[in-house]
């Protein structure tokens, strides 16, 4: 690989790009799916190929191909220096970007077992049985489980002479019933909805997950769901599980922090940003018990955001977002930080496959852990609802608003839980609802949750980030405004 | 490893700086040698799905270009059958180990769950409607052509004092299926969009246009409708939120109505995840709503035929408000007693089929009519982030974007903040007052479909934004 990517290299260096860095990547991945306790999708894909990205005339451009033969990867890079020149024609400035040291390095994401290597057979036994036993319970209409698996390989190599490649093993599952009864529709999932949890790990995320014991569990939930209460509509007090915090963190810190939208570069599609720079070290983004990094590091744990390098061969590292309540740091790439005047790049330039062009992407962007005990913290709420595992979920293009909803609600009443909310939801505006928390749970009850299918980019690029949360608490929040005046 | 694409063309290909596709000989050379090689491992049936593309971006922001991409692929995708078991490895090495892998695999997927016994034959030899989408002008589009045009946007937002964002994408792709039982549909189609933001402290808007021929949209006119829309939302005032009457640009309709239309896949009402179960045949829309579902409508896109190769048919889904028919893929078909329609997804899959190529009927109607007609309402550019609330009522979120405008008396009197919506879209589609023509509409967050604006009465806009 190596040699395609010097090959690619040094064509464009003749073609007259000072600049160049090239990812070869070979992605695998496997998917099952199970569907009322019939086998749904059974597909295995291999894709391998080269993204070659030149500076030249001071203006990007970049091109891909999986002909991966020396005329091929010469044609490519021929043409990803044309794209640039042409760029040239309608640049606003010249790009520059801060300086970054050059690295030769191997790294693998750690596994304990390969899901590549686990039989099928006993995969999709799994997934049968715990399809079967959802449709054991009486209500369910439509029982569906799932498995993923990837793994990627990229060779980075960079005209400063970085070269280094990474592996990662990344494993999906989620299970999930669903209830159809008198005009409604009712869903729960386990462990998360959307597919469930997704880690860089091996087969072990899947048989920590116990899918067995919690299949019925959902699956009583979802039927039980039709005779429960209508969540109210009221100001009140909010306790959301960590999964829904999780997301809650992606829409309203993970994409405004993303400076690419901040410096309106995603004006058109993703939007923009109420973050802007004169925001940076000022805004109270939340109350002082609020804690916000950005940590790609593998020491902040197994997350679809864990790496040691970008995909512009920037090392992994932990960047504070917001410390103690104020805002305090973006994510960024070379080109961006020196625009705004950074030393060096946070690292977050990633890229779905070789045929995209690396943007600003989140990382694990997680809520550090706060002091309480997730017993002593409903036992505090005399009156408050809480919310678990997302159902819907929308944002403004500048992330101000947002409005949530989950498959299920609980009211608790004098610090207990007392019955079951059907339809729940919330609404408010980001800096607000942020500086209304007042209590986070600790670090037993800590988890790094998996997005698996964050979009962004033109041509679109689907990316994973994590999402470490405990549960949390939130006072005086717009509640049930989705089923308002229907 | 014996290379089967080191051909004449491909070098051909290797060294232009725009990408061509392969040929139809060369395509059907790859369906030749991946039957030959499953023959010999115990496949009782075969199906070979090839999809290429060769496909540019140029994106600009800030008034300039910054980021420009160019990509070229095929992929081959193998589904085996044997002993009643199905599953589809892919694959984008074209040499006959890399194609012999892919075969294993799937064979090694397919022998590892239990048999089937919903799975069919696969179908032989199909007849299909002609469609041409093959624009040679759009496929020679460069990136210096795209940067020019780009150029002459931002020329614009400078002149306006404003700041332009943007695509402009080009390219070209064909697809192919072909079985051991015959079977083979071939497909190329070319492909262009412009869509553009201009934007005027604290307000912007948006215009954008999707098609197989680029000539069809004209970038100067779609950069000033948004500069001159951008102009009129500056001073935005709070409006409280409540219902209200709304014009819907078909961008806007496009991108709200495209959420409904999973729900007509005759998989979706047996899994009773459609909100159409126990409302097929009933009055559930106003009178004024027709929708069809037809490859074959001149301002539509995509091949004529699905994932397993059948014909793709028309199909009245809802006529005069009433739900009429579903789509089926030839599974579903057999299992209700009906024929497939060509909307079934590649195989083995859990969701079925789904109609993709949205016709709606249009009015007499025009946003100026709208306007003139409106007491008191909002004039909605585009929607965002729409996202499902309730399934069964099919109660969509979202918010208004680039784009919000007070209309009193007849008249746009200005631009109003965002809002956050709650609405159902059944209740949406009872209270459509006025229809404007269908045009081919694109959006962001549905397939592109032929769909008029919309004046509509009780639109549910629940929170307000701040800007």
């Amino acid at each position: 690989m190596w040699d395609l990517c010097t090959n690619a290299l040094d064509t464009a260096k003749l073609r007259g790009a000072p600049y160049g860095d090239v990812r070869v990547m070979h992605l695998r991945q496997r998917d099952l799916t199970t569907k009322n306790g019939q086998v749904g999708t059974l597909a295995q894909s291999e894709s391998i190929g080269i993204g070659i990205r030149v500076l030249a005339n001071g203006a990007w451009g970049f091109a891909s191909t999986d002909r991966l033969t020396r005329d091929g990867v010469a044609a490519c890079a021929a043409q990803a220096v044309s794209i640039a020149k042409a760029s040239g024609l309608a640049k606003r400035s010249d790009v520059v970007m801060v300086p970054e040291e050059s690295y030769v390095d191997s790294w693998q994401s750690p596994f304990q077992k390969d899901p590549f290597e686990i039989p099928l057979e006993k995969q999709l036994a799994l997934l049968l049985a715990a399809d079967e036993e959802m449709r054991r319970v009486k209500g369910v209409t439509l029982s569906e489980t799932d498995m993923q698996f990837r793994k990627i390989d990229s060779w980075f190599a960079s005209s400063a002479g970085s070269r280094i490649h990474q592996r990662k093993v990344i494993s999906g599952c989620g299970i999930a019933a669903t209830s159809y009864q008198g005009g409604e529709i009712q869903k729960r999932s386990y462990p998360n909805s959307f597919g469930g949890q997704h880690t860089l790990q091996g087969y072990e995320l899947i048989e920590s997950l116990d899918l067995l014991r919690h299949a019925p569990v959902i699956a009583e939930e979802a039927a039980a769901l039709h005779s429960a209460s209508q969540c109210p509509e009221k100001i009140g007090t909010l306790i959301l599980g960590g999964s829904q915090l999780g997301l809650q963190i992606h829409e309203s810190i993970g994409h405004p922090i993303e400076l690419d939208r901040v410096l309106g570069q995603e004006a058109n599609f993703a939007g923009t940003s109420f973050l802007t720079l004169d925001q940076l070290n000022q805004l109270n983004y939340a109350s002082s018990i609020v804690n916000v990094v950005a940590d790609a590091r593998l020491d902040h744990g197994p997350g679809l955001g864990t790496f040691a390098y970008d995909d512009e061969g920037v090392p992994a590292q932990c960047t504070d977002i917001i410390k103690d309540g104020k805002f305090r740091g973006y994510l960024s790439n070379r080109e961006t930080a020196h625009l705004i005047g950074l030393k060096r790049s946070s690292g977050a330039m990633r890229t779905e496959s070789w045929n995209r062009l690396p943007i600003i992407r989140m990382t694990n962007v997680s809520l550090l852990p706060g002091t309480w005990d997730y017993d002593d913290l409903t036992d505090d709420t005399h009156d408050g609802i809480l919310m678990e595992t997302n159902r819907s979920w929308s944002i403004d293009d500048r992330r101000y608003q947002f409005q949530f909803s989950t498959e299920i609600g609980w009211e608790i009443k004098g610090g207990k839980k007392v019955r079951m909310l059907k339809n729940p939801s919330y609404s408010g505006i980001t800096t607000e609802f942020w500086n209304s928390c007042d209590a986070i749970c600790k670090l037993d009850h800590w988890r790094l949750w998996g997005t698996p299918n964050c979009g962004k980019g033109q041509p679109m690029q689907t990316m994973g980030t994590g999402h470490g949360a405990s549960p949390a608490r939130f006072r005086n929040v717009r509640i049930g405004t989705a089923f308002s005046n229907q | 490893m014996k290379s089967l694409s080191k051909t004449k063309k491909e070098t051909s290909r290797e060294n232009a700086l725009g990408a061509d596709l392969l040929s139809a000989n060369e395509l059907r050379r790859i369906v030749g040698t991946v039957l030959r090689l499953a023959k010999s491992t115990g496949a009782e049936e075969t199906e070979i799905h090839v999809d290429e593309v060769a496909n540019a971006l140029t994106r600009f922001a800030n008034n300039g270009i910054h980021q420009n991409v160019a990509e070229q692929g095929i992929t081959v995708s193998i589904r085996t059958v044997v002993d009643g078991r199905t599953a589809r490895a892919t694959t984008n090495r074209l040499d006959e180990d890399s194609l012999r892998g892919a075969i294993g695999a799937s064979l090694s997927l397919a022998h590892s769950q239990p048999k089937d016994p919903r799975l069919l034959p696969m179908p032989g030899k199909q007849r299909y409607g002609k469609v041409n989408r093959f624009i040679p002008q759009t496929a020679e589009l460069s990136a210096e052509d795209r940067a020019r045009a780009v150029r002459r946007a931002c020329d614009l937002a400078l002149k306006k004092g404003q700041v332009a964002a943007g695509i402009f994408s080009s390219g070209q792709s064909q697809s192919l299926i072909g079985n051991s039982r015959g079977l083979f549909a071939a497909y190329r189609e070319t492909h262009s969009q412009f869509s553009i933001t201009m934007q005027e402290d604290p307000a912007a808007s948006w215009a954008k246009a999707n098609s197989s021929d680029f000539r069809k949209f004209d970038l100067l006119k779609l950069a000033e409708r948004a500069s001159e829309k951008a102009h009129l939302g500056v001073n935005a005032q709070e409006l409280t939120p409540g219902r209200f009457t709304v014009i819907l640009e078909p961008a806007a309709v496009l991108d709200l109505v495209g959420f409904l239309f999973y729900d007509f896949a005759a998989t979706a009402l047996a899994d009773k995840r459609s909100c159409l179960n126990d409302r097929m045949g009933k009055q559930l829309f106003g009178k004024n709503i027709t929708i069809a579902d037809d490859v074959y409508h001149p301002l539509q896109q995509g091949m004529p035929f699905d994932g397993e190769g059948i014909p793709r048919q028309r199909v009245l889904l809802v006529d005069r408000g009433i739900p009429k028919s579903l789509v089926y893929a030839r599974g579903t078909a057999k299992a209700s007693g009906k024929a497939p329609t060509g909307h079934g997804f590649a195989l083995p899959n859990e969701y079925g089929e789904a109609p993709m190529n949205l016709v709606f009927g249009g009015g007499d109607s025009s946003l100026e009519k709208m306007i003139a007609s409106t007491e008191r309402g909002l004039l909605v550019t585009r929607l965002w982030y729409i996202r499902e609330v309730d399934p069964y009522e099919k109660v969509m979120t979202g918010m208004t974007r680039d784009g919000l405008f007070l209309v009193e008396k007849g008249r746009v009197t200005g631009a109003a903040r965002n809002f956050r919506f709650n609405q159902s879209l059944i209740e949406m589609l009872k209270n459509v007052e006025l229809l404007g023509q269908a045009v081919r509409a694109t959006g962001e967050e549905a397939f592109e479909m032929v769909v008029p604006a919309m004046k509509v009465r009780d639109f549910h806009f629940s929170e307000v934004t701040k800007f």
